[in-house]
């Protein structure tokens, strides 16, 4: 790679990949969107608002922590976790969610609505809403409803109205397709917050850069404390903005090998899995084209993880073409192999990982060893364990 | 001409305008559909929009949700609402047929592979709700080769640009979404398809059906008035939903209600 990393071009592809694949009502809207993105995004008042909310609502710059005694246990690389665990709310989400709330509130709207597959985007899009004092509604699965109870307490707790999706798998990709629904009906006053690189363009591009501080500061901080770049970064992918955030700033570093961590659920053999990069194929929905789970008919199969934020059919299109190109790699973490990393975290450094980034962690586990010790592993640990202790307990027979 | 072209062309001289029923293909089960459409033509319809099942139909309202979720259960998909296609061809040579869905299907299928298959069914046109003229410019074409009509969406909220665009790649008719919000939503206002009418009308000579949200004879009477055809779905597939255990039920309030809707058109 010669040439600057410059991607997505005018109309959002990412080579085959991206787009804008929505019925024409959306179209006007989406373009409104695209313009607002386009103009404050170089907008020194914007973005003066944008670093003093997460400064100082969010908590920025999160710390890049050094695992030390994991690191030593492991006997490999030297493991650096970026904590987005310590943000507000618990989690990367709210770097997207912030970001987006004052688009909204530039463009006049006075309506939010979300998607949620785990509960922490609805979280932070309910926390935004709160703060600015916007009608907040988000759409939730009913399988997800059940097992992330506590986040639908949270966001009811912040004044939002929480719908629970029983179309389709009732999961995050149904709930993806109801707030569309809603979006298509109340364009005119209603902001869609999307908490994925994926959609219709401008998403996945607006999103990204709403994330992309995790890496910048990931960069500096590694600087800081190693003096050289890590060699390896490490995230879960479901719709991959953790991810992405992540491995944008480092995408031209060509010293860096990126690792994207999808969730194989029962193992991708099985076909219970979540993980469209390792074992999908292109496909359109959602608003972009992109890896899907689909059959051969193009209809879209149920997903199976035990992370309900990784469990989505498809994946932001920027993650198909870092795949394609080979600039990035993608594996694949099942339920029990997360559970591993999910203990490992908890028992070697006192954190108690989501068991979205627990796949990532999972992932730390057999690559570290693989590495030497001069090497350098960062891994984002892309939100905290809290909302998951149900899941956990009921796994260890416990009835809290 | 195009059998599309042709029948309006024809509705236009005598003055009346297309009544369009909306189905989806295999629902509740496949067998229901072929008969269910010679049904419809015999009820005096023009046009028949044919739904291909999706597992996500993102611009829908729940009851072609439903609609697409009996049928999939049934394993129907593109390929399988192409046969029945051809089955249709065989004893109607007449009745233009419009495949209505969503892009993944075809993109699994492949672009050209599903041209020369709508080509070989002898279908009339492709409206693929999640298409744009923005992406779908090389799929028109490869239709239009094949002499197969691409139909756009147009919504309220079209720009005169984005009409023009579609009058110009588009073609057989234009499709008007008469409100925002999903099929079968039920705030349609006539004051405000009448001005979009006139907008439309303005720019383009194609046909224009108008649909989302026609539940009854008096609506299909009003709204067809305002342009050149008049296209329902939900209000006939309710009629499914509600008589599941009893399908010649379901079928003649179908064709009751299209019936009135025809009387009520045409007086």
């Amino acid at each position: 790679m010669t040439e600057k990393y410059n991607m997505p071009d005018a109309r959002g592809h990412f080579g085959p990949y991206g787009g804008m694949f929505v019925a024409e009502t959306l179209i006007p809207p989406i373009q409104e969107l695209n313009e607002a993105y386009k103009k404050y995004l170089n907008d020194p008042e914007f973005i003066a608002e944008l670093d003093a909310d997460l400064k100082h609502y969010v908590g920025r710059p999160s710390p890049l922590y050094y695992a030390e005694r994991w690191s030593r246990e492991l006997g490999g690389a030297q493991i650096y976790l970026k904590r987005e665990d310590l943000n507000h709310t618990g989690s990367h989400k709210i770097n997207n969610t912030v970001g987006q709330a004052l688009l909204a509130k530039r463009m006049g709207k006075t309506r939010i609505i979300a998607e949620t597959g785990a509960g922490q985007h609805g979280v932070a899009t309910a926390t935004v809403a709160a703060r600015l004092g916007l009608e907040c509604v988000v759409y939730m699965g009913a399988v997800d409803v059940a097992r992330q109870s506590l986040n639908v307490y949270r966001m009811k707790l912040l004044g939002a109205t929480v719908v629970a999706v029983e179309s389709g798998s009732k999961t995050l990709k149904d709930a993806l397709n109801e707030a569309l629904r809603d979006w298509v009906t109340n364009v005119d006053n209603t902001f869609y917050i999307i908490g994925t690189v994926a959609g219709p363009h401008p998403y996945p591009a607006m999103v990204r850069d709403f994330q992309a501080i995790i890496g910048r500061e990931t960069k500096q901080q590694c600087l800081e404390m190693t003096g050289k770049l890590p060699d390896a970064l490490v995230a879960c992918v479901g719709g991959g903005s953790n991810a992405i955030g992540l491995f944008y700033p480092f995408i031209d570093d060509e010293s860096v090998r990126l690792i994207g961590v999808e969730a194989a659920g029962d193992g991708v053999a099985t076909g219970r899995h979540s993980a469209p990069l390792c074992a999908g194929r292109p496909g359109v929905l959602h608003g972009n084209r992109t890896y899907l789970m689909a059959d051969d008919d193009g209809e879209i199969i149920e997903t199976h993880s035990i992370s309900a934020g990784l469990d989505y059919p498809g994946v932001g299109p920027e993650h198909a073409w870092l795949k394609d190109t080979g600039r990035a790699e993608y594996v694949n973490i099942t339920d029990n192999e997360a559970l591993e990393g999910f203990y490992a975290l908890t028992r070697m450094e006192g954190i108690i990982p989501a068991l979205e980034s627990s796949h990532a962690m999972a992932h730390v586990l057999r690559l570290a060893p693989t590495m030497r010790k001069e090497e350098i592993i960062v891994v984002n640990l892309s939100g905290r364990g809290d909302k998951d202790m149900q899941t956990m307990a009921r796994r260890e027979g416990i009835e809290l | 001409m195009s059998r599309l072209a042709a029948t309006f062309e024809k509705l236009a001289q005598s003055g009346r305008k297309a009544l369009i029923p909306f189905v989806t293909a295999g629902d509740p089960k496949p067998e229901f559909t072929l008969p269910l459409m010679h049904a419809l033509v015999d009820a005096g319809v023009d046009v028949i929009e044919l739904g291909v099942p999706f597992s996500d139909p993102m611009a829908d309202g729940p009851v072609i949700q439903r609609a697409s979720e009996r049928a999939l259960a049934h394993k129907m998909s593109l390929s399988k609402t192409l046969a029945l296609a051809t089955e249709f061809r065989k004893t109607d040579q007449k009745t233009p047929l419009v495949l209505m869905g969503y892009l993944n299907p075809i993109e699994a299928m492949g672009y050209e592979n599903f041209a020369n298959a709508a080509q070989r069914a002898d279908i009339d046109g492709v409206l693929t709700v999640d298409l744009p003229p923005e992406e779908g410019e090389h799929s028109a074409e490869l239709l239009r080769e094949r002499g197969v009509d691409t139909i756009f969406l147009l919504a309220p909220n079209s720009s005169h640009e984005r009409i023009h665009k579609m009058a110009t790649i588009g073609s057989g008719y234009l499709y008007y979404v008469s409100l925002k919000g999903v099929t079968g939503a039920g705030h349609l206002n006539v004051q405000d398809v009448e001005t979009k009418l006139n907008e439309i009308k303005s720019i383009t000579s194609l046909p224009v059906s108008i649909g989302f949200g026609v539940k009854d004879a008096e609506t299909a009477r009003t709204i067809s008035s305002l342009g050149d055809g008049v296209v329902v779905g939900s209000a006939l597939i309710s009629k499914i939903e509600n008589n599941l255990d009893d399908l010649e039920s379901a079928k003649s309030e179908i064709i009751k209600l299209l019936t009135s809707m025809r009387q009520a058109m045409d007086s």
